[in-house]
């Protein structure tokens, strides 16, 4: 048995480019890899947001009355119900004034057991350390 | 040798991105090493085939059929072409599409993983 472990690390703010729905749905697509693989073996992705990228996880979001999209708040929610393990930088969401009740932290409507961690930099840099591979988005 | 995967997300007109990783992969296949190439995003604009080569815009078709005839396995994001109306008549010969967990499944025996985020 092997595992890649793999860390998306999301920078930039939603609903200017498509790239943090994208690194969601890479992440979330970690559920059906095995299709493609040895038996035992996975690929676990881990998710971070961090700098404007903390922007993405701000609750309440109306992307579906305004632009007829899923929001990124709903995907994060789907990573949540996946088993993802999703940090926020606490450091960045204070520098926007921002803290754990302004974001999206858990989505138990759909069921999912684990919520999104709001942690220090510093184990955002031991995520990082530990994967195997880095995706910047 | 090795492997490396490329998974690339800028568009072929309007940013050089694909460009480079189209020749990182070229030099790349040259010293031995096998390369997996995913696209996702505005990067399947890749895929299209029978695109129109202006000196003023990128075009790949040519060197990317040079390189996949020495062993490069390009793969589209099926979600991102179907979206953008880039569909399996009007894909390039040999191009791959697949859903994201391709791209997951290749990191996994990679010995690099190269990941170029798009616009």
């Amino acid at each position: 048995m092997a595992t890649t472990k793999l860390g998306f690390i999301i920078q930039r703010p939603g609903y200017k480019s498509e790239n943090q729905k994208l690194a969601l749905t890479h992440a979330i697509a970690s559920q059906s890899v095995e299709i493609y693989l040895d038996d035992d073996d996975e690929v676990i992705c881990d998710v971070a947001f961090t700098g404007d990228g903390v922007l993405n996880c701000i609750k309440d979001q109306k992307a579906l009355e305004n632009y007829d999209l899923s929001s990124t708040e709903s995907h994060i929610k789907m990573g949540l119900l996946c088993d993802l393990n999703i940090l926020v930088c606490k450091e960045d969401l204070e520098k926007f004034g921002l803290s754990k009740s302004d974001i999206v932290i858990d989505a138990e409507e759909f069921g999912a057991d684990v919520e999104v961690k709001v942690v220090p930099f510093e184990e955002i840099n031991k995520m990082m350390d530990d994967v195997n591979h880095l995706l910047f988005f | 040798m090795g492997k490396l995967t490329i998974g690339c997300f800028s568009s072929l007109v309007g940013s050089m991105t694909l460009d480079w990783a189209v020749k990182l992969s070229g030099a790349a296949i040259e010293k031995g090493h096998k390369v997996d190439l995913w696209v996702s995003g505005n990067a399947t604009m890749l895929s299209i085939q029978d695109q129109r080569a202006f000196k003023d815009y990128s075009s790949l078709e040519k060197p990317l059929k040079e390189l996949m005839a020495k062993g490069l396995n390009v793969t589209a994001c099926e979600a991102c072409a179907e979206a953008r109306g880039y569909n399996k008549d009007n894909t390039m010969e040999g191009f791959k599409r697949f859903s994201m967990d391709w791209y997951l499944a290749s990191t996994f025996n990679a010995d690099r993983v190269l990941h170029i985020g798009g616009e």
